[in-house]
């Protein structure tokens, strides 16, 4: 019997101005799985993800999650199911007049789930899974390095154990180890919780490490879907560049004309 | 005849832009109060704001009215004495302070402070995508953000026009009694004999009124800005000068409304 699906999006369209930037976009995910999206720079993976999150209203297409229509919902309801889905966003978008503690158990206060006395206590644990010390909870998001930061977002994404986690490039600007300790932080999270994911990235060393399924987009369009394993001999002439990063080929030349 | 109906069509567009905005701007103030009227509350991010709006604006404020009252007595000597009327100093410092003085300026001061740091918060976490992370974090924007500037707009400009009427009735007081020459007994006398209730209210709703306008403009220029520093810097120019000249608009009305019967 096959898996169920968690999320399913079809036809998905979106433009700012007359700039197309999803033409169309069709994709299943697999509930407990987790998928690699990767694409050029500017090929509307941020505003996918962001559409999928009832941030960014598309121009049309379907969005179900658990087989209902989400953008059917009434905005209350909406509201409650982006409340089940955890988001890494891609400059981490933390809140720099909060301290890190409060940035990280943010959510779980929102909804009541942890008292403001325990939170401080809360946050250095999951600070410490995301290899942080304890002492950092104490400190306002502009005193972190850049990588940093972008741990203290992933503490924030995953705090209230969400049904659905988002990743946009969550291994960026962190060196090689680090980035394979978020790696190992992102399948235990999506095996052990059962969650479904998307990741979003330009590392293919991770995209492998991490993915169950990957799907490239290129100029608002998946143009090719695969397991994570094959990503490197997808026998795609446009992958093929893409995760072999070549100057030449297809991709280059679209771009010309 | 092609380039009048031109002309009458770029009047046309001009015209529905700015009724756009108008529009936009009232239903996302009507969001947010409704927002302010309906739980959770956020009763930290309102004290945050107090203290922004009101406590720390109050050194400026308090300035602002003291060098007014003073300014007011010595102009209205000079003027007032070519008729011989220079006793009536007393009643225009008070009258002027309370009615019209003490909310419009404390109301200009604040929009350039505090309306102008609104945008640049809001508009940083709106382009910085803080405004997207917290909907993601089961929390409303409108509520966590907006509603909570917007009460405190309207309750703070209230308490800061009350310093400022205090003190620049005072300031003229000192002008009057130490440089004029009046018997501050006198003086003082006449000033409580003539304030009224009704003109200290009228001035203390003008501010309630400014206040929210502030806050209004501030973070709705914040909560649209677009396109990284520089739309937030035009954020912040927008949102100050937007409520300085409602300020000024609206003092005129409620002016109308309360006085001219
Ligand atoms: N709010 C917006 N208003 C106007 N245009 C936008 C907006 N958000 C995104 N875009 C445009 O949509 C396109 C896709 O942007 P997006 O952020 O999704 O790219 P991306 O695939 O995530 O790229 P990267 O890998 O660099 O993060 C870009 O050309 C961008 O200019
Ligand atoms: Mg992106």
């Amino acid at each position: 019997m096959p898996a169920s699906v968690k999320l399913r999006i079809a036809g998905l369209k979106k433009s700012f101005g007359d700039k197309l930037v999803l033409d169309g976009i069709d994709l299943e995910v697999e509930a407990g799985s987790l998928l690699v999206v990767i694409g050029g720079s500017g090929s509307g993976k941020s505003v996918l993800l962001k559409c999928i999150l009832g941030l960014i209203e598309p121009d049309a297409g379907t969005i179900e999650i658990d087989g209902r229509d989400i953008l059917a919902l009434p905005p209350e309801q909406r509201a409650v199911e982006r409340g089940k889905i955890g988001m890494l966003f891609q400059n981490g978008a933390l809140f720099d007049s909060l301290p890190v503690w409060e940035n990280v158990t943010f959510g779980l206060l929102a909804q009541d789930r942890v008292k403001r006395a325990e939170a401080p206590a809360l946050a250095a644990e999951f600070l410490k899974q995301v290899g942080l010390a304890e002492t950092v909870g104490e400190l306002s998001p502009a005193e972190l390095s850049g990588g940093m930061q972008k741990r203290v977002a992933l503490a924030r994404a995953i705090a209230a154990r969400p049904e659905m986690l988002f990743f946009d490039e969550p291994t960026t600007g962190l060196d090689p180890i680090m980035g394979a300790v978020i790696d190992g932080l992102i399948i235990d999270c999506v095996k052990r919780l059962g969650s479904t994911a998307v990741a979003i990235t330009h590392d293919m060393a991770s995209a492998r490490r991490i993915g169950d399924a990957a799907a490239m987009i290129n100029r608002g369009k998946i143009i090719w879907r695969g397991p994570a394993s094959a990503l490197m001999d997808s026998g795609n002439a446009m992958v093929d560049q893409f995760t072999h990063g070549r100057r030449e080929g297809p991709i280059q030349m679209e771009l010309r004309k | 005849m092609n380039a009048l109906l031109d002309r009458i069509a770029r009047l046309g567009r001009i015209v529905i832009a700015v009724l756009h905005s108008v529009g936009e701007v009232t239903l996302f103030g009507m969001a947010g109060v409704s927002h302010i009227f309906r739980p959770p509350f956020y009763g930290r991010a309102f004290g945050t704001a107090m203290m922004n709006i009101g406590f720390f604006s109050l050194p400026v404020v308090a300035l602002t009215a003291v060098f007014t009252g003073m300014v007011l007595a010595l102009q209205s000597f000079t003027g007032f004495s070519r008729f011989s009327a220079e006793g009536a100093i007393a009643n225009v410092v008070v009258l002027s302070v309370t009615r019209e003085l003490g909310p419009v300026l404390a109301g200009l001061i604040v929009a350039g402070r505090v309306g102008a740091a609104m945008a640049a918060e809001i508009g940083t976490m709106r382009v910085t995508d803080q405004i997207d992370a917290l909907s993601t974090l089961s929390t409303d924007p409108m509520k966590y953000l907006v509603a909570p500037r917007l009460l405190a707009g309207t309750l703070s400009l209230p308490l800061l026009v009350v310093v400022a009427d205090i003190l620049g009735v005072m300031g003229g007081y000192l002008i009057a009694a130490l440089k004029l020459g009046f018997n501050s007994t006198t003086y003082i006398a006449r000033t409580l004999d003539f304030v009224q209730l009704d003109d200290v209210l009228s001035g203390l709703a003008k501010a309630a009124v400014f206040g929210f306008l502030i806050a209004l403009m501030g973070c709705y220029q914040g909560y649209n800005s677009r396109g990284g520093a520089q739309g937030v810097g035009n954020a912040t120019t927008s949102a100050v000068v937007a409520a300085s000249i409602l300020i000024l608009a609206f003092d005129y009305v409620l002016t109308e409304m309360f006085f001219a019967r």
